[in-house]
């Protein structure tokens, strides 16, 4: 389905994560990010949310403990950045779809 | 329409010392937490093997008594129906090579061992404790325990912590 974010008409899934994600702009980011109540986005942001785009352009699994150990940033840091879910809400706002693992 | 009530917090009691025993508990309150919700761990009986500083990494599978144990058997190339006959589970060498095969499977998936797990817990915000009347039963101190620990706690005290609504009190 389509919505349009931050005045751009993106593909999203029912749950609002873009299906492609090179539709990403940080305009998008910015306006996912305040849906979700967190931000408003800083630098520390942005790391993770490249971080994460980055896994995905490998198709890499993201789970929290990678993340954690990335040196990235810490578990703490994670989730005061991304209070209340902090890897299903970052991998929104970074446009990847939500990640499936359970850990 | 459903009439949905989000879960709030999950208080998990772990009772088993075994690797079995613990790790569900573990994953699901690392869940809970990556789902933004509120986690806390209850050690009590033999899950304080979980939490002593000198046991909590060498946790063992239990294999003596444990009829499901031919679900391992895919980890030696083997089908799962095959049959794991209890008695073998006691020979000398089962537990531990059982173990550093589940260890390894789990590596595998990302799972961390015991220590880094409570780590990961704790740090996203997620309450460790150690129940007091089986510390006084098995005679373990507060320093014996691994130190970050938030407290050991009553019966009483769990339940205060328990209280509102959307928790959900989880036995293992």
């Amino acid at each position: 389905m389509q919505k349009t974010i931050a005045g751009t008409t993106v593909e999203v899934n029912e749950e609002g994560y873009l299906t492609d994600m090179s539709q990403w702009t940080t305009a998008i980011a910015d306006a996912i990010a305040a849906e979700e109540s967190v931000g408003p986005l800083t630098e520390s942001h942005h790391k993770v949310l490249n971080y994460l785009r980055d896994l995905q352009k490998q198709s890499a699994t993201i789970t929290i403990r990678g993340v954690g150990k990335s040196g990235v940033v810490t578990t703490k840091e994670l989730y005061d950045l991304f209070p209340g879910g902090p890897l299903k809400k970052a991998s929104k706002i970074a446009g990847i779809p939500k990640p499936v693992g359970c850990i | 329409m459903s009439d949905t009530q989000p879960v709030k917090k999950v208080c998990i009691i772990v009772s088993k010392g075994s690797l079995d025993g613990v790790y569900p508990a573990l994953i699901m309150a690392n869940g809970a937490r990556m789902e933004g919700i509120e986690a806390s761990l209850f050690f009590t009986f033999f899950g304080l093997n979980a939490l002593n500083k000198t046991t909590l990494d060498h946790l063992k599978v239990a294999t003596v008594g444990n009829p499901a144990l031919n679900m391992a058997m895919p980890m030696l190339g083997m089908p799962m129906t095959m049959p794991f006959p209890t008695w073998m589970g006691a020979l000398p060498g089962v537990s531990a090579f059982a173990t550093s095969l589940m260890n390894k499977e789990m590596e595998k998936l990302d799972i961390p061992p015991v220590q880094e797990f409570l780590e990961l817990i704790s740090d996203s915000g997620g309450k460790i404790y150690a129940c007091k009347l089986a510390m006084d039963m098995f005679k373990l101190k507060k320093e014996d325990l691994w130190d970050r620990v938030d407290d050991v706690l009553t019966v009483g005290q769990f339940y205060e912590d328990a209280a509102g609504a959307g928790t959900h009190i989880i036995f293992t």
